[in-house]
C-alpha cells in the first residue's frame, strides 16, 4: 500500500509555514521538547500562570488540552491566551467533539489574532468518559479533514466550504495525534501516512514505554518515508506509582507498559512492601510517593534517551499532567536542558 | 427495521393523567417484530393499565387495538370509531406511527407508549443492534458495507481513533469498534487500499442537520394525477 502526498505547502516570506519556536526548534534540526498543561476546571488564570512558569524554559511549546477526557475545563485558547502572557509558546488543542467546522475556523481565527501558531488536532475523547455525558457530542469533522481544513486555510486561503479570505489568512503549524500502539495496530503506521497526507507538519504521539515495539512501528513508517514529511514527537510521561503503571497498561487503549518497568516502579517501593496500610506512617507514604516518582523520572529519562537514538523521531513530547514540576528534571536529565534559542 | 422500546409503566400512567378512556394502538410492522408495541403488546400494556388503575382506586376504562401499519394513513381509517370514543390514545407504534395518528386524527389527545430507539436488526433472540442512521448519504460503498456513521462512536469517517483495542470501542467493551470491522472486511477481501483515500468532510445536510427531510418523486406524483 502506498499513499500519495498532499500537494504544496506555502512557506511565508520569512521561509516557516507559521514561524512559531517549535517549529524553527524542528526546522533547525533540534530535538525538540514539547510539554502538556491542563487547564482547571475554573475560571482561576492564576493556575496557568503557576503552570506555565513550571515549564517556561524547558520546552518549545505546551500542548494546552482542550476539555480533556470530556472535563468541562478554561477553553484552550483562553488559556493559551495567558501562557503567551507569561512568555511562553501553547501548542492549542483542537477537538472535534465540542465544535462544528464553523465553530472550529471561527475560534482558530480568534486564537491566530491572539499570536497563537501551534496547532494540534484531535477527535477528542468521547463525552461519555467525561463530567456531561449526557451532551449532544458534534463530530461534524473528524481530525484528519481538521488538518486539511487547517492546512487549507493557510496554503490555499480558503475557508472549508471553499470560499476565499477577506485578508489575513491564519498560518498555524499543524499538528496530528498518533496512536501507534492502538488496535488494528498494522494500520497505525499507515493512519499517520494519512495524516501526513491531509497536511500534518508535526505529529505527537501517545505515550512510549515499549521501545522495541516502537522501534517496529518507527520502521514501518520509515519505510513509507513519512519521517521526511513531518516531525514526529514521541510521546512520555513520568508514572506515578506501580498503580498507575498497571491501569494503564490494562484500561487505557493504545498505551503499552512492559512488566519490567511495572516490576521497577514496585521495587521503587521494596522498603515499605509488606506492610499494610495501617501500619504505614504518614512519613512512610510521602516517602514512598517520593520513591516511586523519583523512579518514574528516572524511567522517563531513560525512554528520552532512547527515543533519542530512534531514526526519525524529531523530539519528544512529555505529558505530565498535575504534575508539571516532574519537566524539569526530566528534561535537564535526559540532556535537553538548556533549550535552544532559535 | 424501526427498533423501539417500551417506556416504564409509571411514565405511561402520568403521560395518561387523569383521561378514563384509554385506547392502546398498537402496530403490526416494526415495532411488532421487536416485540415493543404489536398485537400481544398493546394486550397486555392495556392489562396492565386496568390493573394499575384499579389498584390507585380509579379504574379506567382500557382497550386496545392493533393496525397493520400505524405510520400509513389509509391503516388507520378501520379505527376511526375507536379513536373517536376515546379520552385518550396510547400509541404502540414508533414516533412515526405517533404522528401518523395526530395527523389523521387532530381533534384526538395522542400519546407514546415507546420510546423509538434506532435503525437495525436482531443480531440474536433478544437482541437489536443499529445500523443505519438514515445520514441520507450513504458511504457503504466506502467502507465495506460497514456504517461508520452508525457504529463509530464518533461517526468518524477516518477512522480508526486511538480508543480501538482488541475489536472493541472505548466507550464500551460491549460495542463493537466499527473501523476495526471494517479493516478486518477490507483486509480479508484484499481491498485495504480503500482506506487509504482521505474522505472529505460529509454533507450533512442531507442528514437531519439540514432540516426536516422530504422525497418529492413527481414521476409517481404525476401518474397519481393521470389516474386519478
Amino acid at each position: 500500500m502506498t499513499v500519495e502526498v498532499r500537494g504544496e505547502e506555502k512557506m511565508s516570506s520569512n521561509g516557516y509555514l507559521a514561524g512559531s519556536n517549535l517549529e524553527r526548534v524542528l526546522r533547525a534540526g533540534h530535538f525538540a521538547v514539547t510539554g502538556e498543561l491542563g487547564p482547571p476546571q475554573s475560571a482561576d488564570g492564576e493556575v496557568i500562570r503557576e503552570k506555565a512558569n513550571l515549564l517556561k524554559g524547558y520546552c518549545d511549546g505546551v500542548n494546552i488540552t482542550d476539555n480533556q477526557t470530556a472535563i468541562v475545563r478554561m477553553s484552550s485558547i483562553g488559556a493559551g491566551t495567558i501562557v503567551i502572557q507569561e512568555g511562553l509558546e501553547p501548542v492549542i488543542q483542537m477537538t472535534c467533539r465540542d465544535r462544528n467546522r464553523l465553530a472550529i475556523q471561527a475560534d482558530l481565527l480568534g486564537a491566530y489574532a491572539l499570536g497563537m501558531r501551534n496547532l494540534l488536532c484531535l477527535t477528542g475523547d468521547h463525552q461519555n468518559f467525561g463530567n456531561h455525558p449526557t451532551a449532544k457530542n458534534v463530530f461534524d469533522i473528524d481530525s484528519l479533514q481538521l488538518v486539511r481544513m487547517v492546512s487549507d486555510m493557510r496554503d490555499e486561503c480558503i475557508f472549508q466550504c471553499g470560499d476565499a479570505f477577506k485578508g489575513r489568512e491564519p498560518r498555524f503549524f499543524v499538528g496530528a495525534a498518533a496512536a501507534p500502539f492502538a488496535d488494528p495496530i498494522d494500520f497505525r503506521p499507515y493512519r499517520l501516512a494519512k495524516k501526513v497526507k491531509a497536511g500534518a507538519n508535526f505529529i505527537q504521539t501517545q505515550l512510549v514505554y515499549d521501545i522495541p515495539a516502537f522501534e517496529r512501528y518507527m520502521d514501518k513508517v520509515r519505510e513509507l518515508g513519512l519521517h521526511e514529511q513531518t516531525f514526529i514527537l514521541a510521546g512520555v510521561g513520568p508514572l506515578k506509582s506501580p498503580g498507575m503503571a498497571r491501569y494503564m497498561k490494562n484500561n487505557v487503549p493504545g498505551i503499552l507498559v512492559p512488566d519490567e518497568l511495572i516490576d521497577r516502579m514496585s521495587a521503587a517501593s521494596e522498603p515499605w512492601a509488606g506492610k499494610s496500610k495501617d501500619e504505614l506512617t504518614s512519613e512512610d507514604k510521602l516517602a514512598r510517593t517520593k520513591a516511586w516518582r523519583d523512579e518514574g523520572i528516572k524511567i522517563c529519562i531513560e525512554l528520552t534517551q532512547q527515543l533519542q537514538e530512534i531514526e526519525g523521531v524529531a523530539g519528544v513530547h512529555i505529558m505530565a499532567i498535575e504534575w508539571e514540576e516532574a519537566v524539569k528534571p526530566i528534561v535537564e536529565g535526559a540532556g535537553l536542558y538548556p533549550r535552544p534559542e532559535v | 427495521m424501526i427498533v423501539a422500546e417500551q417506556k416504564t409503566l409509571d411514565e405511561v400512567k402520568t403521560l395518561i393523567g387523569e383521561a378514563e378512556k384509554v385506547l392502546v394502538v398498537g402496530c403490526g410492522t416494526c415495532v411488532t417484530v421487536c416485540f415493543a408495541g404489536g398485537a400481544r403488546e398493546a394486550a397486555i400494556t392495556a392489562t396492565s393499565l386496568r390493573m394499575a388503575s384499579k389498584l390507585d382506586g380509579a379504574p379506567k376504562n382500557v382497550s386496545d387495538v392493533t393496525v397493520q401499519r400505524q405510520c400509513e394513513w389509509e391503516y388507520l381509517d378501520q379505527i376511526e370509531e375507536q379513536v373517536k370514543e376515546a379520552d385518550i390514545v396510547l400509541s404502540l407504534g414508533c414516533g412515526i406511527g405517533v404522528q401518523a395518528m395526530v395527523e389523521h386524527y387532530p381533534d384526538a389527545w395522542v400519546v407514546p407508549g415507546l420510546n423509538t430507539s434506532f435503525l437495525g436488526l436482531p443480531t440474536e433472540q433478544g437482541v437489536w443492534a443499529e445500523r443505519c442512521a438514515a445520514c441520507g448519504d450513504c458511504v457503504l460503498g466506502l467502507t465495506g458495507g460497514i456504517c461508520p456513521i452508525a457504529r463509530c462512536s464518533k461517526s468518524l469517517l477516518n477512522g480508526p481513533c486511538g480508543g480501538s483495542e482488541a475489536g472493541h470501542c472505548e466507550i464500551n467493551p460491549d460495542v463493537p469498534c466499527a473501523w476495526q470491522l471494517i479493516y478486518d472486511r477490507l483486509s480479508g477481501m484484499d481491498k485495504l487500499h480503500v482506506l487509504l483515500d482521505l474522505q472529505p468532510p460529509k454533507n450533512w445536510q442531507r442528514s437531519r442537520d439540514g432540516g426536516p427531510r422530504k422525497i418529492v418523486r413527481e414521476d409517481l406524483r404525476l401518474l397519481s394525477e393521470e389516474e386519478g
